[in-house]
C-alpha cells in the first residue's frame, strides 16, 4: 500500500484583488508529519493554512485531503467550490485551532467540545460527552467542564479549543499561530499540549512564531517569504544550516 | 495568573453574608429615602379618595389583561418579524436589503400615534367599503379596533427590534462563525447553532429596554377605542371627577410591570456570562 499524503497542496495561488499573496505553493504532509510553517508577517503563512480548509478560496492550484481534491468550478469571480457538501465533509476531518481561540461563548466548555460531534457528525450525545471528558482531561481541563469560555484564562481557552479539535479525531490538525494571542506566561501550557500531540504522531500543520518549539517538534520546516517557499527541510538543517540569506536573516532576527 | 474562581458564586450565600449585604444596602441616606416613600404612601392612602377602587376592580383587571395581551403579543410577533428584517439587511440581496431598510426607517421615523390613526381611521374605513371584504370571515375582526392597535404596535416593535438585531448580527465576532464553518457546519446550522443565539444574547440588554418602551406605548391604543388599562382609568376619571387618584394608581401599576420585566430580563441575561 502506497502511503497517501494526508494533505497535498499543488500550485496554490491566492490573490486579493491586485495583491498576490501566494505565488505557487507546493506542500505535502504525510500521516504523522508535523510541518512547521515559519516566515515574517505578510509572508502568506496564515492564508496558506486557511486555504487548506477553504476558509480562503484559492485563486489557482489544487488541494487534496487524503487523496481527495476539492471540486472547484470557474465562475466570473474566479474559482468557487463546486460541491458545498464535499467541502463540509472534508472540513469536519480537519481540525483548526485559531490564534484567537474562537470558542463559542454561549456554550460551556463541555458544550463547545461536544458541539461538532453531536451536531455535525451525528454522534449520540452520551458517547460524545464521554469522549469530550476524555479529551478535556488530556488537555488538563477535566475540572472545567461546566465553566463558560469567558471564565477561562487565554491558555485554558486555547487548550479547550484544542480539545474541541481532538473530539472530532481529525485526519490532520491545522494550527494558526496558536500562541500568538497569549500572555507570555501562558504560552508554555499550550505548547506542551501540542508537543504531546506531535509525539503521538498526529498529522499537523503548524503556523508559528515559536522558533525553538518548531525546531523541537517539527519533522519538516517550511520557510515562506513573499508568497513562495524560500527554503524547506528537516528542522536541524533549516535552523542549523540555513542556505537562503533571507532565512539566515529571519532566524537571526527572531532568535 | 490565578484561575478565576467559578465555584463560589454558585453556592447559596450564607446567612451572615446576606446579613452583611443587608447592612451594606441600608445606608443612612437609603433609610431616609425609604421612610419618605413610606410616609408619602401612607399620606396617599389616608388623605386621598380610594372609595372608587372596589367597584372598578373587575374592569381594571380586564384592562390590565388587554394591556398585557397587547404587550406580549406585539412583542412576540414583532420579534419574529424583526428577524427577517435584520437578516435581509445583513446578508440579503440588494433589493431586499433596501426594502427592509426603508421599512425600518419609515416606521421608526414617524410617530406611532400617527401610524395607529392612519391604520384605524384610514385603512379600517377603507376596508369597510369593499363588500368582498365585509363578507369574509375576517370582517368581524377587522371591524373592531384592537386588530389595528395590535398591528401598529407589532410593526413598530418589529422596526425598532429589526434595527437592533441587525446590529447584533453584525456584532457577533467573525471568528466564532469562522470556527463553525471550519468544523464543517452548513450555513443553516451555523446560523441556528451560533449566529442566531449569539446575536440574541448580545441584543438581550437592549431588548429589555425595548419591551419596557413598548409597555409604555400601549396606552396609545386607548385613542382608537381599545379599552386597555389606561382607557379604564380615563373612564374612572370621567365618572368620579377625580384626577390624581386614578393617575397615581396607573403610575403604580406601570411601575410594577416594568420592575417585573426588568428583573426577568436581568435574570435571562445573567444565565450566560458574556465573552470578554
Amino acid at each position: 500500500m502506497t502511503e497517501q499524503p494526508a494533505i497535498r497542496v499543488k500550485g496554490l495561488r491566492k490573490r486579493f484583488n491586485r495583491l498576490e499573496v501566494l505565488k505557487g505553493i507546493d506542500l505535502e504532509a504525510r500521516p504523522g508529519d508535523v510541518v512547521a510553517v515559519i516566515g515574517g508577517s505578510g509572508s502568506g503563512k496564515s492564508t496558506m493554512l486557511r486555504c487548506i480548509n477553504l476558509l480562503e478560496i484559492p485563486s489557482a492550484g489544487t488541494i487534496s485531503i487524503q487523496g481527495e481534491a476539492y471540486a472547484m468550478r470557474e465562475t466570473r469571480q474566479g474559482l468557487q467550490p463546486a460541491d458545498r457538501r464535499q467541502v463540509q465533509r472534508i472540513r469536519a476531518q480537519l481540525g483548526m485551532v485559531f490564534q484567537s481561540f474562537n470558542l463559542w461563548p454561549h456554550r460551556t466548555v463541555l458544550g463547545n467540545v461536544t458541539e461538532v460531534p453531536v451536531h455535525v457528525l451525528g454522534v449520540p450525545r452520551d458517547e460524545a460527552e464521554a469522549r469530550a471528558r476524555e479529551v478535556l482531561d488530556r488537555v488538563g481541563l477535566g475540572a472545567k467542564l461546566d465553566a463558560w469560555p469567558a471564565q477561562l484564562s487565554g491558555g485554558q481557552q486555547q487548550r479547550a479549543a484544542i480539545a474541541r479539535v481532538l473530539a472530532v479525531d481529525p485526519l490532520a490538525m491545522l494550527f494558526d499561530e496558536p500562541t500568538s494571542a497569549l500572555d507570555p506566561e501562558l504560552v508554555g501550557e499550550v505548547l506542551s499540549v501540542i508537543r504531546d500531540l506531535a509525539q503521538e504522531k498526529r498529522t499537523m500543520i503548524l503556523v508559528t512564531h515559536e522558533m525553538a518549539f518548531a525546531r523541537d517538534v517539527a519533522t519538516h520546516v517550511v520557510f515562506l517569504r513573499e508568497g513562495r517557499i524560500e527554503e524547506q527541510g528537516p528542522p536541524d538543517q533549516i535552523f542549523g544550516a540555513p542556505k537562503s540569506p533571507h532565512l539566515q536573516q529571519f532566524i537571526s532576527s527572531v532568535a | 495568573m490565578p484561575d478565576i474562581d467559578i465555584v463560589t458564586p454558585l453556592r447559596p450565600a450564607s446567612l451572615s453574608r446576606m446579613g452583611r449585604s443587608l447592612t451594606a444596602f441600608f445606608l443612612p441616606h437609603r433609610i431616609i429615602m425609604v421612610l419618605v416613600a413610606l410616609f408619602a404612601l401612607a399620606m396617599m392612602i389616608r388623605t386621598m379618595d380610594w372609595s372608587w377602587l372596589p367597584a372598578y376592580m373587575p374592569r381594571l383587571w380586564e384592562g390590565l389583561g388587554i394591556t398585557m395581551l397587547m404587550l406580549v403579543v406585539s412583542v412576540v410577533l414583532g420579534f419574529i418579524l424583526a428577524l427577517p428584517l435584520a437578516i435581509a439587511q445583513v446578508v440579503g440581496p440588494l433589493p431586499l436589503r433596501w426594502l427592509a431598510l426603508s421599512f425600518c426607517t419609515v416606521i421608526r421615523g414617524t410617530p406611532l400615534l400617527l401610524q395607529m390613526w392612519l391604520f384605524y381611521f384610514g385603512l379600517g374605513s377603507l376596508l369597510g367599503q369593499f363588500p368582498e371584504i365585509r363578507e369574509t370571515w375576517a370582517w368581524p375582526y377587522l371591524r373592531q379596533a384592537w386588530p389595528y392597535g395590535l398591528f401598529s404596535l407589532t410593526i413598530s416593535f418589529a422596526a425598532y427590534q429589526g434595527e437592533i438585531m441587525r446590529g447584533a448580527f453584525t456584532g457577533v465576532p467573525k471568528g466564532e462563525l469562522e470556527a463553525a464553518r471550519a468544523f464543517g457546519m452548513s450555513r443553516a446550522k451555523t446560523f441556528r447553532r451560533v449566529w442566531f443565539p449569539r446575536a440574541v444574547h448580545r441584543a438581550l440588554p437592549t431588548l429589555g429596554g425595548e419591551i419596557i418602551l413598548q409597555l409604555k406605548a400601549t396606552p396609545l391604543v386607548a385613542t382608537i377605542t381599545v379599552t386597555d388599562l389606561y382607557a379604564v382609568i380615563t373612564k374612572v376619571r370621567q365618572d368620579t371627577f377625580l384626577t390624581y387618584e386614578p393617575l397615581l394608581f396607573l403610575v403604580a401599576v406601570y411601575l410594577c410591570l416594568s420592575g417585573v420585566l426588568t428583573v426577568l430580563l436581568r435574570w435571562m441575561e445573567s444565565r450566560v456570562p458574556d465573552a470578554r
